[in-house]
């Protein structure tokens, strides 16, 4: 199941950190998609929000691989449905209260160095490898 | 208008990185959060690819007095490690590690049509919402 492949991680990065550098050399903005998010479904956006044009961009992005036959990734999710509504409803609320998610901290935080960027990023990746140490280990979700 | 283009163009950027490394495989991840079974260590190297690229441009766009096409950078001048920051971010891992989806990949697997990644992303809409009615009622 677990097929290493660093070369494809490595240059999808790599777009990331691209994406995230072209949003901050055009129009000076942090690519995080939490508060991207956050700001179109809360603020009341208008036509001339830069957030509705990111998530269109990345929301599309699935069908431009396709017409280029680019095979899409196994995107199956083989969770019960209950887990997949906590899940969301904590990733949603977390990424809120932390005022970030792995775009904006992991990434965008981590670069420039900012102590509560690596503070939340040592936090979520030390609270995911136990979440799922213990569904592999204790619970057989 | 050219703005426009330009931010939806690096929101094309961010989702092909995200396919392309396989971020939006929930599988995959959950392969990498596995770290006393059988790890797979890809997604480090999707991080380690974004910071260099992200760590070295940056160091000279932010030299420019302003964006190409914006008056201001707007960067976060927060400072404190507080315990909102350290309880959200746990929520957040602990969300991250029961599913494998974080913001980003839902999003881009609405597109491939996948039940679970829809209700995902609606969840993840409601926790948003709650956050910002329990925030705005105080």
């Amino acid at each position: 199941m677990n097929d290493f492949t660093p070369y494809s991680a490595l240059a999808g990065g790599m777009l990331i950190g691209l994406s995230a550098a072209s949003l901050l050399f055009l129009i000076g903005r942090v690519a995080g998609i939490s508060g991207i998010l956050a700001t179109v479904l809360t603020e009341k956006p208008n036509t001339s929000s830069w957030q509705i044009y990111f998530l269109m961009g990345l929301v599309i992005s699935p069908l431009l691989t396709n017409l280029a036959s680019i095979l899409p990734p196994d995107v199956r999710l083989n969770q019960p449905l209950p887990i997949i509504v906590i899940s969301g409803l904590l990733v949603g609320y977390g990424s809120r209260l932390g005022s970030g998610c792995t775009s904006g901290h992991a990434v965008c935080g981590l670069a420039r160095l900012s102590k509560r960027s690596i503070a939340a990023t040592v936090t979520f990746m030390l609270v995911a490898f136990i979440t799922v140490f213990v569904a592999n280990n204790g619970m057989g979700i | 208008m050219l703005k426009n283009l330009a931010v939806l163009g690096s929101g094309v950027l961010f989702g092909l990185g995200l396919i392309i490394s396989q971020m939006v495989n929930p599988k995959k991840v959950i392969g990498f959060l596995d770290i006393t079974g059988n790890w797979d260590p890809s997604l480090a190297f999707v991080m380690l690819g974004a910071l260099v690229i992200l760590g070295v441009t940056q160091h000279f766009i932010l030299k420019k007095p302003k964006p190409l096409l914006a008056a201001q950078f707007h960067q976060s001048t927060k400072k404190d490690i507080d315990t909102r920051l350290i309880v959200g971010a746990s929520l957040f891992g602990l969300g991250w590690g029961l599913a494998g989806y974080c913001p980003g990949p839902a999003l881009v697997s609405i597109a491939y049509g996948q039940l679970e990644a829809g209700l995902f992303c609606l969840a993840m809409f409601a926790g948003m919402w709650f956050f910002s009615w329990l925030h705005a009622s105080k």
